[in-house]
């Protein structure tokens, strides 16, 4: 995956670009907006990653111009101002997803790597599988192998959610955005509550779990046979 | 600036010139009108008099020739009074009369005219002067002709008292307005001036200060009264930064001092990398509390100042309850308690959804924390929650109710505050700032939230106007 880091913070960029490459991705910087417009209309990148405060051109008018163009390169935003309303102002901006400083890197990995899968075509299937497991999107039924699973309207979301980008780390905070639609933090691990209830529906009394924990950064629904 | 100066140059004093000048004016104009009018009034009398006169003596000499008219008119100038009458020939010889010592010429011209005379039983000295008459030449038939007048003395008098009366008045009106408009502006730049003193000294940062009030009633009071209420709210406001700065430099450099010295003493003493990754995971850790603690205080400090209003929007509270009780019901069942939600009709509000739903989220999120399994170990019943949005007149009603320990009436308020976590919950995660964001929340929207006794158990509940904060009226 090629990705483009447009931050103003010399050290922040490094940082960012050192990270993505350690994980396999492809990372260039840029260190002001003029430089990662040009940059960005250039180069074949998969993400953009955009700091909303930047010298020259701000943020928000590097994606503007970018729109205006045709390119449709899906671009995070990241930005100290970390209210709703600042929020709304920058997905309306053209901004596909948004993260508040300070963030942690394995959030900011698991939201570019959606944004990259999103690029890809999103799924519009009526049918999600993972392994033995089906989701009809449609009657809204969920089932393993042959026995049918009833799950609550939020769990079936739930599920619907992580099985959309399965093979892919969801974080709390990502769940908690497109599953119920909150940008505040709960304080206490309301979401881990719900996985764990979700799990106990879908993986208990099979041989082969489908749903993992994965340590420091979140959840994935993955087929574990592959 | 002289004090007189100053005096002059005030609002007051200006409006009491143009008015004193337009007052003056109108005086002037009426007395002038007056005056012109009773002389216009009075001339009109004698001109009417003068006729009839004329009319019935000229009736006397057409019917009983000149002499007849000698006697009569003889014997009425022999009467006291203004009335002048003269006969004379063509020639200019008089035959009767009172009159003598006209201009020549007079009686040459027939029709009205104003001139000078002397009575005729007034000796032709100097103490006697001149009277004004305004008077009537008839030319008779036969070539006599007949004179009669009426002294215009009283008309010049009465003339002369109306206009000095006028100037009169007129000086008077322009020394009382005066005097009146000095006495008026001192009065009103004493307490302008007042008012200057305290802002004076308010702005040297004497914040308490206020302005005085009369208890009048009247403009300056209640321009004193709305800039006391400013001052009132700038001085809250300034309070509260004083103690979120205050509050931040004791809440957050704790947890601050904290991560550094688990940093200092992984660096003096750990061994292994294992001991290593440790101590950095719990600073992560550690970082990210005080991360939540920050946003936490950014947004209370943000719902505080209002700018959170622009975002509002129409909702149903019942919606939220649900939605929110519903995140929690599992973290809820999973401790042992059983959340309910009870909001069956719809409730319509106003407000910034996302703000309220975390109000709302935090109040639960406390009651689960401090409600234990079992309420009380003797009779076993089980711990309980229970959220509600009611509608009561204008009012919206999100309450949490649990089956906890509750918080003893005196703390209470205080439990509201920021950073104020009270003595039994030192054990429990949390920045303590739960209770003042759902508090901020509620002030917002022109609510508030009370903490009240659920018999056993806390009753949160958050107030709010059904239509949204209401913008302060004058």
């Amino acid at each position: 995956m090629r990705l483009l880091v447009i931050e103003d913070d010399r050290d922040a960029a490094d940082y960012l670009v050192k990270a993505f490459r350690e994980v396999g991705h492809v990372a260039d910087a840029a260190t002001d907006g003029d430089d990662g417009l040009a940059m960005a209309l250039g180069g074949q990148y998969d993400v953009l990653i955009v700091d909303r405060m930047l010298p020259k051109l701000d943020g928000l008018a590097v994606i503007g111009a970018l729109r205006a163009k045709g390119m449709e390169t899906p671009a995070l935003i990241l930005s100290a101002l970390g209210q709703v309303d600042d929020r709304v102002k920058g997905l309306r901006a053209g901004g596909d997803d948004y993260l508040p400083k300070p963030y942690s890197f394995s959030e900011l990995l698991a939201r570019v790597e959606v944004l990259a899968r999103r690029r890809g075509g999103r799924s519009e299937e009526t049918m999600l599988r993972v392994g033995d497991l089906k989701l009809d999107r449609l009657s809204h039924q969920v089932h393993r192998g042959e026995e049918e699973i009833s799950l609550q309207p939020r769990e079936f979301r739930l599920l619907e959610y992580l099985m959309q980008h399965a093979g892919q780390v969801v974080t709390r905070t990502m769940l908690l955005e497109n599953v119920w639609d909150y940008h505040f933090d709960p304080q206490t691990n309301v979401i881990d509550v719900h996985i764990s209830r979700l799990r106990s529906k879908i993986d208990k009394g099979f041989s082969q779990p489908l749903l993992h924990t994965i340590r420091g950064a979140g959840y994935m629904i993955r087929d574990g046979a592959r | 600036m002289t004090a007189l100066g100053k005096l002059f140059r005030t609002t007051t004093f200006k409006l009491t010139l143009v008015y004193l000048t337009v007052f003056a004016l109108f005086a002037a104009f009426l007395l002038g009108y007056f005056a012109l009018n009773t002389r216009r009034l009075i001339t009109e009398q004698i001109t009417d008099t003068v006729n009839a006169e004329i009319t019935g003596l000229s009736e006397q000499y057409r019917l009983a020739g000149i002499r007849r008219l000698v006697a009569v008119v003889d014997a009425r100038a022999r009467r006291p009074g203004s009335s002048l009458y003269l006969v004379t020939t063509f020639a200019g010889e008089s035959l009767a009369g009172n009159v003598t010592s006209l201009p020549p010429g007079t009686l040459d011209n027939p029709g009205w005219t104003e001139t000078a005379y002397r009575r005729l039983d007034e000796s032709d000295t100097a103490d006697h002067p001149e009277h004004r008459a305004l008077a009537r030449v008839f030319q008779l038939p036969g070539g006599f002709r007949l004179l009669v007048g009426r002294d215009l003395d009283e008309r010049d008098r009465l003339y002369k008292i109306v206009l000095s009366a006028g100037r009169w008045s007129i000086a008077i009106v322009i020394v009382l307005g005066l005097a009146g408009g000095l006495f008026v502006t001192r009065r009103v730049l004493r307490r302008v001036d007042a008012m200057t003193e305290t802002t004076r000294t308010i702005m040297q940062g004497d914040l308490g200060g206020r302005l005085p009030v009369a208890g009048t009633g009247d403009e300056l009071d209640r321009l004193g009264e709305n800039l006391n209420l400013m001052l009132e709210r700038i001085e809250a406001l300034m309070r509260g930064l004083k103690e979120v700065s205050d509050n931040i430099a004791h809440d957050l450099k704790t947890p601050i001092t904290r991560l550094r010295n688990r940093a200092e003493q992984a660096l003096r003493s750990a061994k292994d990398e294992t001991e290593y990754r440790a101590a950095l995971e719990s600073t992560i850790e550690e970082s990210d509390g005080l991360i939540r603690t920050f946003n936490a205080l950014l947004m209370i400090a943000r719902a505080e100042s209002g700018q959170a209003r622009e975002n509002m929007s129409e909702f149903d509270a019942a919606e939220i309850v649900h939605d929110v009780g519903e995140l929690y019901e599992a973290l809820a069942e999973e401790k042992g308690i059983t959340l309910k939600v009870e909001a069956d009709a719809p409730v319509p509000l106003r407000g910034n959804r996302e703000l309220i739903s975390q109000a709302l989220a935090n109040l639960i999120d406390n009651s689960i924390k401090y409600t234990e399994p079992l309420r009380n170990a003797g009779n076993g019943e089980p711990a309980k929650i229970v959220v509600r949005a009611l509608s009561e007149g204008d009012r919206i009603m999100l309450t949490v109710a649990d089956t906890g320990p509750g918080i003893p009436e005196a703390d209470r308020a205080r439990a509201v505050e920021r950073f104020v976590r009270l003595e039994q919950s030192r054990s429990q995660p949390g920045s303590g700032l739960g209770l003042s964001l759902a508090s901020a929340v509620a002030r917002l929207h022109g609510g508030e939230l009370t903490l009240a006794d659920n018999h056993p158990g806390l009753k949160s509940v958050i107030a709010l106007p059904r239509g949204g904060p209401v913008q302060i009226a004058g």
